[in-house]
């Protein structure tokens, strides 16, 4: 920069400020390019009743089938062998259920479902780089196979621990994760768990429904069940309910607060990039500075 | 006055006993890398759905972008507070800058599982993404810094193009292009300079906001809002320690003498630097009472007193002694703590803190991991080699008496 004189700096100062005025005027729009995210008043959610299940386990089995996932024969989910460990859902399963002793009842045990809970303020949406991930009108999360590019950035942001990924698989290796049946609902018919659920373990409706059938019947059981829903304030809502009998901290759901799990960081993000000023700011600061300091030598050089 | 410094090509061999070595080592992570293209992530590492992430991302891109700082710290001390005394060390810099940022974006890829839609970020936004952020960041960085080079590759071929055989027809013109860019390249470089420290500034502190939305799986020694900034002040103080560390091994390799009174100066900024990180880590300690968990033994408190102590608390005392900063000795043991510190930092945010819900067994890199992170280290050392011995990128003292100005950093 030695050549260039003072006028020709300013000139092209000029032209970078221009420029990143115009970029900022345009960035709200982009800014808003972000992923659906929707909190209908009207979403859909599912009430489980750990109280009622009975661990047959027909849901794995239908949620397998109705995904186009390898089920086999419903016949071998009768074997109980299988409550002998924990088990976590993953790319061969988008839902398992869990057997935990039953305090009150020790030749009833507690059998748990586990999905994703379909969150109303999802950290995978948030999260997630490209926008794979989006909470739809119908309150399901779904994850879109054609943006994803496997960072895994979504498990390391999700609460539940839920979206699993196909480790052994060198091209197209999916996210795995409970979709809600969104393309069964879109159609009118039910959630492939719901459906086959023998012992209506499983309700579905509207989530404000849920949450006052729920009431009603911690109003009505207070012994049956813990006055706690599962799910009605943790991390700021969840599609999925549950009620239980036992503290859900013993059946392996995670302490969380009522906070949303993106709440902190969007912030941040949102601070750092407000309207793009800070960056913009923080270039002309150093743009000054780089001038100062050249001008600075310069007349240094000129005295000598 | 010192004698004027000049960059120059290196003359010394390429091949040593040391260099075979790592030769090696680069060709054993590429065995390894191969295994992991064909059949999958799983089969050369020990991720899984409780460990998403792990040395690839917490040491290769993690720690790869804050050891990269040397590149932003010194472009903004030469060229932005234009400190002329501190132009020997800037072109090591970028260099160093320029392959850790290439070797980030590589390691993402061997990371992604679906590596060949890595440019997906370009087209689909999430702008509530801390990730998105950095990707974007870095993309647009890594093109800054390969343009900020561009003039070391300009100078090094006006005047000396010379292709073999029918291609020699074209000398005259690509000569004539080298100069044209090096016009152009001479009056606009200032708009990189700048940009290039603005995006180091928006990356490395986002780099930090990654981990927040992990949320209570992260153990509450590192879990803070104030990551960004912890992340920005760490990546600052690491920037001078890589440039001295870097400069005493490249002298020590080639038998040129330490630029001593140089490193010394820059030592003297890191003991301040090291200083504000410290409070600001102490601070956020203190104010979110997490000193408690440090009453307990476990690896978490046991890695984080590592971390404060020997990569912060020690090196910041060496730093600030007159004795040591006068030392290659001294400075270089203490700018190996800093980094130690720093890469430390980044392995326990990422790794160490990393507490899954439903954890069955604890990570542990596998030896793939292991052989591709080390493999990529030799492969950039190596690179380094080749770059410093075929382009002027080293200052030696200038004995000819040739005309420094002629030589000076464009856009300086």
């Amino acid at each position: 920069m030695n050549k260039q004189n003072r006028r020709d700096f300013l000139k092209s100062v000029t032209t970078v400020g221009i420029t990143a005025a115009g970029l900022s005027a345009a960035a709200p729009t982009k800014l808003n390019a972000a992923p659906e995210n929707v909190l209908s008043e009207d979403r859909m959610g599912v009430l489980v009743d750990t109280t009622v299940c009975i661990g047959c386990r027909k849901c794995e089995w239908a949620c397998k089938e109705s995904h186009g996932m390898h089920a086999g024969d419903i016949e071998d989910y009768d074997e109980k062998g299988i409550f002998n460990s924990r088990r976590r859902p993953d790319h061969t399963g988008h839902t398992v259920v869990n057997e935990y002793e039953n305090d009150k009842n020790r030749s009833l045990p507690i059998y748990l479902k586990v999905q994703c809970m379909h969150c109303d303020r999802p950290a995978c949406v948030s999260a997630c780089i490209v926008g794979a991930f989006s909470k739809k009108e119908s309150g399901a999360v779904i994850w879109d196979d054609s943006k994803c590019i496997g960072c895994r950035y979504c498990m390391v942001a999700c609460p539940f621990q839920i979206p699993a990924f196909d480790y052994h698989k060198a091209l197209e290796p999916d996210i795995h994760k409970c979709d809600f049946c969104f393309d069964r609902t879109k159609n009118g018919k039910l959630p492939a768990c719901v459906e086959i659920c023998p012992v209506e373990t499983l309700t579905y409706g509207k989530r404000s429904d849920l949450i006052q059938v729920a009431r009603n019947k911690i109003k009505n059981y207070p012994d049956r069940y813990l006055d706690h829903i599962f799910g009605e304030t943790e991390v700021g809502g969840t599609s999925w309910l549950y009620l239980a009998s036992k503290e859900f901290e013993k059946l392996d759901f995670p302490k969380l607060g009522k906070n949303p799990a993106p709440g902190v960081s969007e912030s941040i993000q949102h601070g750092i990039f407000a309207y793009f000023i800070p960056p913009i700011a923080l270039y002309a600061l150093l743009g000054g500075i780089m001038w100062i300091s050249k001008n600075r030598d310069k007349s240094e050089g000129e005295a000598h | 006055m010192e004698l004027a410094m000049k960059p120059e090509q290196m003359k010394k061999k390429f091949f040593t006993p040391w260099v075979i070595a790592l030769t090696l080592i680069a060709i054993n992570g590429l065995i390894f890398l191969a295994i992991r293209f064909f059949w999958g992530i799983g089969a050369v590492t020990n991720l899984s759905n409780e460990h998403p992430w792990g040395i690839w991302i917490g040491i290769d891109v993690a720690a790869g972008v804050a050891l990269a700082a040397g590149g932003f710290t010194t472009a903004a001390l030469g060229h932005i507070m234009h400190r002329d005394k501190y132009e020997a060390v800037i072109r090591p810099a970028l260099l160093t800058a320029m392959l850790g940022y290439t070797f980030v974006a590589v390691s993402v890829a061997v990371d992604l599982g679906r590596y060949y839609s890595i440019w997906h970020p370009l087209i689909y936004w999430n702008g509530n993404s801390a990730l998105f952020e950095v990707g974007m960041c870095v993309m647009i960085y890594v093109t800054v810094l390969y343009i900020e080079f561009l003039p070391i590759v300009t100078e090094r071929f006006i005047g000396r193009v010379n292709l073999p055989g029918v291609l020699s027809r074209l000398n005259g013109t690509i000569d004539k292009i080298l100069r044209a860019l090096d016009r152009g390249l001479n009056k606009t470089m200032f708009i990189f300079i700048i940009a290039g420290v603005v995006l180091s500034c928006l990356h490395q502190s986002s780099l930090g906001t990654l981990m927040i939305i992990a949320g209570p799986k992260m153990h509450p020694l590192w879990q803070t809002p104030v990551l960004p900034l912890l992340f920005l002040l760490s990546a600052f103080s690491v920037g001078f320690p890589m440039v001295i560390m870097e400069s005493i091994t490249a002298s020590k390799s080639f038998g040129l003498k330490p630029e001593t009174h140089i490193l010394s100066k820059l030592g003297s900024m890191v003991g301040p630097l090291l200083g504000i990180y410290l409070a600001f880590k102490l601070g956020d300690m203190f104010i979110r009472e997490t000193f408690v968990y440090l009453t307990e033994l476990t690896t978490e408190s046991v890695m984080f007193s590592i971390e404060i102590l020997l990569g912060v608390v020690i090196p910041l005392r060496m730093f600030l002694s007159n004795e040591v900063r006068k030392s290659p000795t001294g400075l270089y043991i203490a700018s190996v703590l800093v980094i130690f510190g720093v890469l430390l930092n980044r392995i326990n945010n990422f790794l160490v803190a990393y507490t899954p819900p439903y954890e069955t067994a604890s990570y542990f890199p596998s030896i793939g991991e292991i052989s591709v992170t080390l493999g990529f280290v030799c492969m950039e050392i190596l690179l380094y080699r080749f770059f410093v011995k075929h382009f002027p990128i080293i200052s030696i003292p200038d004995k000819a008496g040739i005309n420094k100005a002629k030589y000076s950093i464009k856009g300086a």
